[in-house]
């Protein structure tokens, strides 16, 4: 048990794949503006993960070694059209404001990297717990990065005002704050590595 | 005798230089047209001024006391890029605006990048951009010159970029400063005798802000609203950040070619960039835009002008 623990925790800190694997950037780009909008890509992504992790791992040693590229992308988005259909039934809002980036997730290099560099090496357990904390990590990520943006780009976390008078800073709502915040929290990531090391 | 003589390694001669030196000077030649503003804006320019260079200063110390860096706050370079900033700010901002402004150009414009020398781009107009990007509705509400009681107006371009002639302004008013718009760009007159003074000094060379007017003047010129050849090449040249841009931004060491063949295409890479904003662009100015993107290809100019090493093919 104690090492499927490791294997989620792993996910999350040592591996995180914002911060270190610096993986799946371009929803991270597009989606951080509010912290909802970061819950519900984050969520979607993780059930894809662990969904295609699963699969992959099951089906690993019968699918030829040339083709599995395609294949697991199949795998993947099957599980995007799921995660696609889900979302515009029980929450057509989220869908609305996630737009195309929700089906984007079947190239996200994220689930892909994950697909190849692990779950086709791995049993299926170690790749469920895998998939889970690499989506764990990934909604942490971006919970804290669209948190900083919407706090200073829009002055409201949830959309609840946070402060009386504050005049936010619109390039944090563009896709240059979210470069800018990305880039910040990477450096000061790894100066914390750094000093642990 | 003996000890008159003393042996020591090349270089034998020394320029009485530093880089602490001529950042002062720069901000000494730089004190003309902070003047002009203020007595165009009246006094909450110099509140702008004061603050912002007061700002940068304090976060390049704190910085550099946080990072555990040598303190290098008196070498002027943080002064000067507070004071481009304030510089580079309309005057009835308020107070916080060139305090955010300066810790962003000294953090993420120069800091970041490992300090003076090390920077890409300019940290003044790093700042100012952010500003611009962050909170435009106060970087372009410019205030009445002459008139201190924060009367708001358009700058010429901007009248121009909406179609509409802008208020009688004959050359000389705007050759004096007497139009709206940011702090230190507006008196030509002040920016001048700065300009001057770097020249006598040898501080900077004729090659980027020549190159990037000249550009600015003919382009527009032949490019005008009624047709070609038909531009107020004066009137571009006169009005915006153009001069200040040119003579004190552009021709930062750290972020432009080194050889003066590089320098001229540098200057006229700004020239077109700033035109083609101004004439079909989003924004009415785009002096800032122009010296920041060349400053990205700064780099690559460096490599494809390198002078030729003596005696090799």
């Amino acid at each position: 048990m104690k090492k499927f623990f490791n294997e989620f925790l792993r996910g999350i800190a040592k591996e995180n794949p914002t911060f270190v694997l610096v993986l799946g950037l371009c929803p991270t780009l597009a989606v951080s503006v509010s912290v909802i909008n970061g819950i519900g890509m984050g969520i979607a992504a993780t059930f894809v993960l662990l969904g295609s992790n699963i699969i992959v791992a099951v089906i690993k040693n019968s699918i030829p070694q040339r083709i599995r590229i395609p294949c697991y992308i199949v795998v993947i988005a099957t599980f995007v059209t799921v995660t696609e259909m889900l979302m515009k039934a029980y929450s057509p809002a989220l869908d609305r404001s996630l737009g195309i980036y929700v089906p984007l997730i079947v190239v996200n290099c994220m689930v892909l990297g994950r697909a190849e560099a692990y779950a086709s090496k791995n049993t299926v357990m170690n790749s469920f717990f895998d998939g889970l904390g690499m989506g764990v990590g990934f909604t942490l990520a971006l919970i804290l990065i669209s948190g900083i943006r919407e706090a200073l780009g829009a002055g409201t976390i949830l959309g609840h005002r946070l402060f009386a008078s504050f005049e936010p800073a619109f390039i944090l709502g563009m896709p240059s704050g979210a470069l800018l915040v990305i880039g910040l929290l990477l450096g000061f990531f790894n100066v914390l590595k750094g000093r642990k090391a | 005798m003996k000890d008159k003589l003393s042996v020591g390694t090349s270089p034998h001669l020394h320029k009485d230089e530093s880089v602490s030196r001529i950042m002062w000077l720069v901000v000494l030649s730089l004190a003309p047209a902070g003047i002009a503003g203020v007595l165009i804006f009246g006094l909450s320019a110099l509140r702008v001024i004061i603050l912002g260079v007061v700002s940068a200063v304090f976060s390049e110390g704190i910085i550099q006391l946080l990072t555990k860096k040598r303190i290098t706050v008196l070498d002027g370079s943080a002064f000067l890029t507070g004071l481009l900033l304030a510089y580079n700010l309309p005057a009835h901002v308020p107070f916080w605006l060139p305090i955010v402004g300066s810790l962003f150009a000294v953090a993420i414009g120069k800091q970041v990048f490992g300090g003076l020398g090390q920077n890409i781009f300019n940290p003044a107009l790093v700042g100012r951009v952010f500003l611009m990007a962050s909170w435009p509705k106060y970087m372009t509400s410019f205030t009445r010159p002459m008139n201190y009681d924060a009367i708001t107006c358009a700058t010429p371009l901007a009248a121009l970029k909406e179609g509409r002639a802008f208020e009688n302004l004959s050359s000389w008013d705007l050759f004096l400063g007497l139009r709206g718009g940011c702090i230190g760009e507006v008196c030509i007159l002040a920016l001048l005798l700065g300009a001057l003074f770097l020249f006598y000094k040898k501080y900077i060379s004729w090659h980027i802000p020549l190159t990037y007017i000249a550009t600015v003047g003919l382009f527009t010129y032949i490019f005008g609203q009624q047709g070609l050849f038909s531009g107020d090449w004066l009137l571009h040249v006169l009005t915006g950040g153009l001069i200040l841009g040119a003579f004190f931004m552009a021709t930062d060491y750290v972020t432009s070619p080194l050889t003066y063949k590089g320098q001229v295409i540098f200057g006229i890479g700004c020239g077109l960039l700033t035109a083609i904003i101004r004439l079909w662009g989003g924004y009415p100015e785009g002096v800032s835009y122009a010296i920041l993107m060349m400053n990205a290809a700064a780099p690559i100019i460096d490599r494809f002008t390198k002078n030729r090493v003596y005696g090799k093919r």
